[in-house]
């Protein structure tokens, strides 16, 4: 049932990036050129999202668990640190260079092409030089 | 339908999913962190993680089924800036802890002030980039 449930989420999840237009990276890089021809459909995806998301896990939270695990899992750091802005910086950049973020580059996968799989090859393998980073001193 | 509607009623079906896998799972659907579990991260939890990636390649195809276009683009760059994008996407999503869906989605749902600090950020490096990639370099 888990198994059922997670691919069915990835389903609608694929389904919206692609009707959103978040899988052509020409739309996403739109959103970005702010100070070109500006492409707002980000806006409407990211607007459309959030909301949903807000008003269904307050129904979701009411319930006090999850259907299939004994608990919610949600973060627990608070601190703003060198660690999140820097990460959230580099991402933005690479991001900007090729109009991916991981969601959209893995969905474009059914109509892959050599660049699309350099680019989920080092994304990859950035994930995993990053985790072998240690954690900041506190 | 109008781009604008469609990406309204993508960004519904992304909510969606959210919160589907938040309601069964408990779990925030940030696709870097469940996609880079499946590779680095216990065994354990990996199933799940496995199914959520299939779906989310997958997606995209029930389009075809109903005879749409899939509106997959083309790659903007070429090989080498792809995979320093790829790379920069993968350190930057892993140390920031989330990309534009665990951050951008889920964390502002939530109004984490970490979320909200980062998608800012983010945006903000993106937009520069664009800027001096298309404008300055003339790149993409």
């Amino acid at each position: 049932m888990k198994m059922t449930v997670a691919m069915l989420a990835g389903l609608l999840f694929g389904l919206g990036l692609s009707l959103g237009g978040m899988t052509q990276p020409s739309v996403v890089q739109g959103f970005l050129d702010l100070f070109g021809a500006w492409n707002p459909r980000l806006v409407f995806v990211m607007g459309g999202a959030v909301l949903t998301t807000a008003i269904g896990y307050r129904l979701v939270f009411r319930r006090g668990r999850p259907l299939f695990e004994p608990s919610f899992q949600l973060p627990t750091a608070s601190r703003f640190d060198a660690r999140l802005v820097g990460g959230a910086a580099l991402f933005g950049i690479g991001w900007g260079i090729a109009g991916y973020c991981p969601g959209p580059a893995l969905a474009s996968l059914t109509a892959a092409t050599p660049a699309l799989g350099v680019l989920i090859t080092t994304m990859v393998a950035g994930w995993w030089l990053a985790s072998k980073i240690p954690a900041a001193r506190s | 339908m109008h781009p604008y509607l469609l990406s309204l009623l993508g960004g519904v079906l992304i909510g969606g999913a959210a919160v589907l896998l938040m309601a069964s799972l408990g779990r925030i659907t940030g696709i870097s962190g469940i996609a880079s579990g499946v590779f680095i991260g216990n065994r354990g939890d990996r199933g799940w993680r496995v199914a959520f990636v299939i779906g989310l390649i997958a997606g995209p195809l029930l389009l075809s089924l109903f005879g749409q276009d899939r509106g997959i683009g083309a790659p903007p760059v070429g090989l080498p800036l792809m995979a320093l994008a790829g790379l920069l996407v993968g350190i930057g999503t892993r140390l920031g802890s989330g990309c534009t869906s665990g951050h951008g989605v889920c964390g502002i749902a939530r109004l984490s002030p970490r979320s909200l600090l980062a998608t800012g950020v983010f945006m903000a490096a993106g937009i520069a980039t664009v800027f001096v990639l298309r404008h300055l370099l003339g790149v993409v």
